[in-house]
Formats: structure tokens, sequence, C-alpha cells
């Protein structure tokens, strides 16, 4: 018999809501997962068992008492440690904000909850979701489930690593150059990150607010679709957030795709992909091709300068956004005689070494005098990236590439030389900045650790870009779990 | 201020010293050395964008498509007292700080 904690959240919906099992048999069957290789994996940064137990019981009650279940009645969920949920702390994977509690619910979190999931803990990630392997967290560096030294790849590495192991079935993460594609791809587990305004950023710490986008982790296509189905949606609380109707993502993603072309940029995958990875992409593209799809060749010429464009960007919304931790509010404060003193004196114990690089890069392109040069240039190209696509899917209706260069990369290789990690992001960043959706599914692996398959739609057609997900993996057949 | 074919900007100790007092961050020295060498490594790969033509090109400040903008009704805020919990030092319903003025 399977065990619980391989259920996939549509299966645990599904029995939960014709009573052939409890929430709290679910949730204690998680939680014993949790025990069994977190000391291990080192992915939460605070467990919430008694209250997922006591929620899981009040869901049972209500479901015995005859109300109908909801769509992720009694599915198990860890929370990227970014999105607020009232009274418990959010960290954000740094000090500055220790002891800091939320007066208010993330809308997405809010929406998981009211729907019958249940969350189990907050998950590890780079301290302000900057970083590409969870190693920027002030708390702990988590490992990879299938290689426990590697990288579970970041910002959301606790998220990605915790699908991958069973201790959740979903997770939500957040997205801002490829923090949902890029982890999910190296735990081999699927990552959505939706188009940019389909879910309310409202209770997400903001990392860089024109990119930042929230998305769930999840072991099948399916399972993503139907978390998309609940968090996505307006928010009165975010005027950023997209008054665009939602579908039944998980209903439509399981209609085979019509026609499909799929558009892969052969000259931008030229130089710098691993052999393993780019075999196992050729391998994804043959079986879309054998499922009734056609590839195609596009230019997106820009893409070279997709993570300069995305640093200047990112770091600049950065810089600005974290200027609120100043010590005088909330979070930590280091005590000085005058209140500059007390500012820089809170920031600088209060960072982490990436994130003062971000805020200094990022100052220094808004400056006067580099303004121009830098930040209202990358501007620009954003511009022309946003352009690339769209004359890309004038002959394509999904793009497809790695998700990431390489497969996950080992605990330490990229920590003391910045650009390296920075262009470990190369494929994931042009999406974030074209505000398009984009998933990663696993698409087999490479001296053992898991590849994944990168596709991107227009906006707000998430529904081809499941569907494509979705043909994709039944055509592969993969079902990859880690040797835990 | 940068074209193409103009020498790129080099960032210095001093570029990172006046970027950090913008920022308010108070930097160690090994920290303002580390930093210098790290900024001027990124700025150098992204020169790349000098090469392109952007002329006639709007900038991209978001791609907040289609935005939603609530009715401009009264609603019941965070209560004073919830959020002062959360306040390092406050007192008398305020948030206290240390003195702006010197002396």
């Amino acid at each position: 018999m399977t065990p619980l904690f391989r259920l996939s959240a549509t299966e645990i919906r599904r029995r939960v809501a014709d009573r052939s099992l409890s929430a709290e048999e679910v949730t204690r069957a998680h939680l014993d997962r949790v025990g069994a290789v977190e000391p291990r994996l080192d992915t939460l940064l605070l467990p919430l068992a008694d209250r997922a137990l006591d929620r899981a019981r009040r869901l049972d009650q209500a479901l015995a008492s005859g109300e109908p279940a909801p769509a992720l009645a009694g599915v198990p969920v860890v929370l990227k440690d970014v999105l607020d949920l009232e009274g418990v702390p959010t960290t954000c994977g740094s000090r500055i904000l220790e002891g800091y509690r939320p007066p208010f619910t993330a809308t997405a979190v809010e929406r998981l909850e009211a729907a019958g999931a249940i969350v189990l803990a907050k998950a590890n990630m780079d301290e302000f979701a900057m970083g590409s392997s969870t190693e920027n967290s002030a708390y702990k560096k988590t490992r990879n489930p299938w290689d426990l030294e590697r990288v579970p790849g970041g910002s959301s590495g606790g998220s990605a690593a915790a699908v991958a192991a069973g201790m959740a079935a979903l997770a939500l993460g957040t997205d801002t150059g490829g923090s949902i594609r890029q982890p999910a791809a190296l735990c081999g587990v699927v990552g959505l990150k939706p188009t940019y305004g389909r879910v309310s950023r409202y209770g997400v710490v903001a990392f860089a607010s024109s990119l930042d986008q929230v998305g769930p982790l999840a072991r099948t296509v399916e399972d993503a679709a139907l978390a998309a189905s609940v968090i996505c949606g307006p928010d009165p609380c975010d005027a950023t957030s997209a008054a665009v109707e939602v579908p039944d993502f998980a209903a439509a993603s399981a209609q085979a795709p019509r026609g499909l072309r799929v558009g892969v940029p052969w000259r931008f995958l030229e130089e710098g992909v691993e052999a393993g990875t780019m075999d196992a992409f050729r391998r994804s593209l043959a079986l879309l091709e054998g499922a009734g799809a056609r590839i195609v060749d596009v230019a997106l010429p820009h893409l070279p300068h997709a993570v300069a464009t995305y640093y200047i960007v990112a770091t600049a919304e950065a810089s600005s956004n974290l200027a609120r931790f100043d010590g005088v509010r909330y979070g930590l404060r280091r005590p000085a005689p005058d209140l500059l003193g007390m500012y820089g004196q809170s920031r600088d114990h209060g960072f982490g070494p990436e994130v003062k690089r971000r805020i200094i890069l990022g100052t220094f392109v808004l400056s006067t005098g580099y303004y121009d040069a830098y930040y209202l240039r990358a501007q620009k190209v954003r511009t022309l990236i946003r352009r690339d696509f769209e004359q890309a899917f004038a002959s394509c209706d999904v793009v497809a590439t790695p998700t990431t260069p390489t497969p996950a990369f080992r605990l330490g290789e990229k920590t003391e030389d910045p650009l390296q990690m920075y262009l470990a992001d190369i494929f994931t960043v042009p999406a974030s900045l074209a505000g398009i959706p984009a998933i990663s599914v696993p698409c087999g692996l490479a001296s053992g650790l898991p590849v994944g398959l990168q596709l991107l739609a227009r906006p707000f057609d998430e529904t081809t870009l499941l569907q494509a997900a979705h043909a994709y993996e039944a055509a592969a057949g993969l079902g990859l779990s880690p040797p835990l | 201020m940068n074209s193409p074919g103009q020498p790129m900007a080099r960032a210095t100790v001093a570029t990172v010293d006046h970027v950090a007092r913008l920022a308010r961050l108070s930097l160690s020295d090994e920290e303002r050395e580390t930093f210098a060498r790290q900024l001027d490594q990124i700025l150098a790969y992204a020169e790349s964008i000098q090469t392109l033509d952007t002329a006639g090109v709007e900038p991209m400040s978001h791609a907040a498509a289609r935005q939603s903008f609530r009715d401009d009704v009264v609603r019941p805020g965070l209560l004073r007292a919830t959020v002062l919990e959360g306040a390092p030092d406050a007192a008398e319903g305020l948030f206290r700080a240390p003195r702006i003025l010197a002396g």
C-alpha cells in the first residue's frame, strides 16, 4: 500500500471528502514523515504541529456534520517563511525579523486554509528570497533530498525539499527570478509561477514588487493546478492583483492540448548547458513531439541580457523595499546613541551578506549619475525582452527550455562567487521580467540528480501551460522520488 | 552617462562607502572591500546591456496587466496596540526612537 505521505493532494482530497481517510490521519502521517526525515534535511524553520492537528480535527468534525468538502480538504502544506500567518512568526530567513509576528495573514494563505488545506510548518528560504541555493538563510542550510551534500536550490528551497521528501503534498513558494521553478527543478518536483498579478501579494514580504509572485510546488501537475485555482484571483488588498477570471485549472489541464506548438530558443541554449541536462531536455522534446506537439525554433534575441537586466531591476526594487527595516516599528534593533547610528547598526547586524550586497548594488544603480545608465536602461531592455516573447508567441503556444543550466550543485560550491550564483538563474529570469506564467516539470535524472523542463506561456494562459506540462508528464510517466 | 564605447563604471571602496551611507548600512572594513570587488565584477558583467540600442524604447516598470481597485470605503484597520506589540521600543502609544539631532 502506498504510504499516506506519498499520496497526491488530489488523492488526499478525494479520500478525505469521501471520508475513507480523516484529515487527522493524513496530518499525523505527514508529521511522522517530518520526524523521520527532517533531521537529515533541515527544510523547516517553524513546525506548527499542534495548530495543524487542531485544524485537521475541526475539519473532520465539519465533514462529519455533513458540510461539503472544500477543494483542498485535509491536504498538508508548508509555507515558505516569506508568507504571513497571523500571530505566527515570519522570519523571511533573516535575523532582522527575529521575533516579528505579523498581525495579518497573507491572502494566498487565507485562501489555502479556507479551502481546507492544513498548514504543517513554515519552510526555510534564502534571506528575503535572495539566492538560488537556500544557503543564504540566517538559520540553517537545507539539503537536497536526492543528495544530502547538494543544495535544494532557492530561494524556496525548504518548500521544494519538503514536497520532494513527502513531508507535505503541497507547498507555497514565491518566485521573483526563478525561486519556485529552480528549486522545483533541483528537487525533482513541479513548480508553478503564475502570471504576474494572478496571485495577491498581500501578506508576502516584498523583495522586488514588480516581479514577486506566489505559486505552488507539488509532486504532480494536477496538484499544482488544483492549488493554483485556489490561490489565484483578484484581492481588494493588492491593486496589482489582476481582475481576470480564474478557470478550474485542474479540470482544464487534464485535457490534451490540440496542435500544440513548442518554441525552443536553440541559439540561446548553444552554450553553458551541462550535457546530462541537455540530454534530458532533448528527450523531453521528443516525448512532446510523440504526444502530438510540433517543435519550432524561436529567436528571443535579448535573452542573453536577461540576467544583467534582472539583477539591476530586482536589486533596485529590493533596496527600496528593504529600507523599511529600520529597527523602529518591528524586528531587530541595535542600540545606538542617535537615530542614524541605530539604523546603520540594526541593518548591519540584521541583514546577511547577500542581502547587503543586493542593497549596495540596488542603491548604486538608482544613485545620481548611474540611474540612466543602469536602472532606466535595464527597464528599457526589460521592454525588449517582453517584446521578444510577444513575437515568439506569434509562432508558438509555449516556449521550452531547461529550467536550470545544471542539476543541483554542491553546498558551498558557489557561495564565494555571487556572479556564478546569479548565472544559475539564466533560464528562469526571462519569464519573471516579462511577467508571463512558467512551470518547471521533472524531466528525468542526470547523474542521479533531477532535471527540470521549463515551459512558458502567454500572460494569463496558465491553461495552455498546464495542459502542455500535463501532457508531457503523462507521456514521460516518471514518478520520481528521492532515495530517502 | 555611459554610452556604447565609453569606459564602464568601476566600483571602488569609495563607491561602496557612498552607497552604504545612502542605504543606511554600517559596514565593516572587510565588507567594504569584498563588496567593492564584487560590485565591480557584477557591473562589468552587466555592461552587456550598454551595447543594446534602446533608442525610442519605453521603460517597463511593471508587468501588471489588469489592476483591480477596491471601492473607497472606510474599513477597520489594525489596532494601534496590536501594531505596537511588534515594536522594539514603544511608549505612550508611540514608537520610540533614539534622538535625531546630536547634542
